[in-house]
């Protein structure tokens, strides 16, 4: 594969590298009893802590340390027994505390790895260095007002997970894929609710380009990205505006960007180095968190199916491609969608590409049209499964079984209501296809003549008419083979 | 390590203060003589020795994910110099 960007003098490299900021499902804060849910009134799930009130102590919610070692167990990371609190200093209206309370150099989780899968068949090993717990932070509103900015703290304390990469993602294709990585193992082991759109799940992205094989380049860190898209318009544009500055023989300033995502272009933040100096130390209101081994193990053993370990029983039970079952596992949602439908029949498990195409084309289109969710699909697990059943019996044909499928979203019927209804049954009678056929050649004597003269091409011209006058409901192998056969003893 | 008048100047736009220059003066003399005091700590080998975060042996303590319901805006804003619509209004923070 190549991954490189032409340049006008040689070719470039980028070296990208994520820091992914998960919000831990939770009913309450990290550090207080507030309520985490998102889009209630403004301040109205603030806490004496969160408003970071004289003489309030915080005290660590449980349920977010175990979804922490939970989610370190799916990046396939070392839980550490010692972790330490550190407070990040900063200034900001929204950080009522002066100070973020972060992990530092004594992190939760330590070095791990996802993989992400190619359309090719291969795959890569994305290293992770570490997550670890931190607070969120206050929402402001600047563009309300002309000399205000508004402040809602009800976001202020959640709990987050910030999960850092190594620099090993080298185009914005895998960034992508990288993040939907994590997305899925969030979200399957549902520790995140995975909602972009709402902030639930954003990205910083560190960016730098280099000459393949050098040395690394200095970075730009691209701040708060909260779309697979404007994550790849964001890498897209800021390497090509390193590659135009060093090839025009300027040199990089390492910077915190922005990314405008009405524009497509990042600009650089304020650019104050003290904004860098955070002055973190050990937080004095929190002791260290210890976990044992034991409580690790059983946190361990409560971790339902990874989509890695589905994706292999899906490949080995049902022999499908590395790609089809790594696009079946990547949501919670359609690997259970697919269970239920090639459990539903034991003669689907036959069939299983014929399953999965089904659904992630045929479903997922007419889903797409209809912008609607899998788990809200009007065709239920069964009825699909049914449908499927009618195709690998040669009871209807692929082609009408797409329209059956379309009536069966809109109405709700069943794929056997609608096949006995409209009598779809494929036509398999020989004489009956033969019939058909004869029809056709004796109305087109001049197509006739012209495929015998060697036009093979107008073989298809004849399959259509067939098909019309059979209501597209001929078996196509069986019109094929006999079309063919007639025509041949034209000749 | 020695206080001077650019890390004063430093600490006190990290900490959004202001000092006119008898405060600096003043504010490096005990600053330093504080690192001047600490400095004897340097005396004691503390090689292979992890920092202490704590000095306390007792275990962080944790609580259950409960959440409370109850509406916290009004008494939240209470003390908030201006507010609008449930929100802090403060000086416009440009981006």
């Amino acid at each position: 594969m190549n991954n490189l960007i032409k340049g006008e003098k040689h070719d470039w490299e980028m070296v990208i590298g994520l820091e992914i900021h998960a919000q831990v499902k939770s009913n309450s804060k990290l550090f207080s009893s507030s309520s985490t849910k998102f889009g209630s009134l403004p301040n109205s799930q603030v806490s004496l802590v969160d408003a970071a009130m004289p003489g309030m102590l915080p005290v660590i919610n449980k349920y977010c340390v175990e979804q922490a070692v939970k989610t370190g167990v799916g990046l396939n990371a070392k839980i550490n027994n010692y972790s330490v609190f550190d407070r990040k200093n900063y200034f900001y209206a929204d950080l009522p505390q002066g100070y973020q309370i972060s992990q530092y150099k004594y992190p939760i989780v330590g070095e791990g790895k996802v993989t992400i899968d190619f359309k090719d068949g291969t795959s890569k090993d994305i290293r992770i260095v570490r997550l670890h717990l931190e607070q969120d932070a206050g929402k402001s509103l600047h563009d309300q007002n002309p000399s205000k900015t508004y402040v809602d703290l009800n976001r202020s304390g959640v709990a987050l997970m910030e999960i850092v990469s190594e620099p090993d993602i080298r185009t914005p294709d895998e960034a992508g894929m990288y993040i939907s990585k994590i997305r899925s193992i969030l979200m399957y082991l549902d520790t995140c609710d995975g909602n972009m759109q709402e902030g639930s799940l954003r990205a910083d992205v560190n960016i730098s380009v280099r000459k393949p094989g050098d040395e690394y380049g200095t970075r730009c860190e691209i701040k708060n990205l909260n779309s697979i898209k404007f994550i790849k318009q964001a890498i897209n544009y800021e390497a090509k505006r390193q590659i135009e500055i060093l090839e025009s023989g300027g040199s990089i300033e390492q910077n915190t960007m922005l990314f405008n995502t009405s524009t497509g272009k990042t600009r650089p933040m304020r650019n104050k180095e003290e904004a860098h100096d955070y002055r973190y130390f050990p937080d004095p209101d929190l002791l260290p968190l210890e976990i044992s081994k034991e409580e690790i193990g059983k946190i361990k053993s409560s971790i339902p199916g990874l989509p890695d370990e589905l994706k292999n029983k899906f490949i080995e039970t049902y022999k499908l491609s590395n790609y089809d079952a790594s696009v079946l596992t990547a949501e919670k949602q359609t690997s259970d969608y697919f269970n239920e439908t090639i459990n539903s029949d034991s003669e689907l498990k036959n069939h299983a590409k014929i399953v999965v195409n089904w659904i992630t084309s045929e479903l997922f289109s007419l889903l797409n049209k209809n912008n609607q969710d899998l788990n809200k699909s009007p065709v239920s697990p069964e009825n699909l499964g049914q449908l499927i059943k009618l195709i690998s019996t040669n009871e209807i044909s692929g082609k009408i079984a797409k329209d059956v499928l379309e009536d069966m979203f809109s109405s709700g019927k069943t794929a056997r209501q609608i096949v006995d209804e409209k009598g779809l049954q494929q036509v398999t009678d020989q004489g009956e296809i033969a019939k058909v056929i004869d029809e056709v050649i004796a109305e087109n004597p001049k197509m006739v003549e012209q495929y015998l003269a060697g036009k093979d091409k107008l073989l298809g011209f004849f399959v259509g008419q067939a098909m019309k006058l059979t209501k597209g409901k001929a078996n196509p192998k069986m019109l094929n083979d006999i079309l063919k056969q007639k025509l041949n003893k034209k000749n | 390590m020695k206080i001077d008048k650019n890390t004063i100047n430093k600490i006190a736009r990290l900490s959004r203060i202001k000092l006119d220059d008898k405060e600096s003066e003043d504010y490096i003399k005990d600053l330093n003589s504080i690192l001047d005091w600490v400095e004897q700590l340097n005396e004691v080998n503390t090689e292979n020795v992890e920092p202490l975060s704590n000095i306390s042996s007792s275990i962080l303590p944790k609580r259950e994910d409960l959440s409370n319901d109850s509406n916290s805006s009004e008494e939240i804003l209470e003390n908030a110099p201006d507010k609008l619509e449930g929100f802090f209004a403060v000086p416009k923070v440009v981006e």
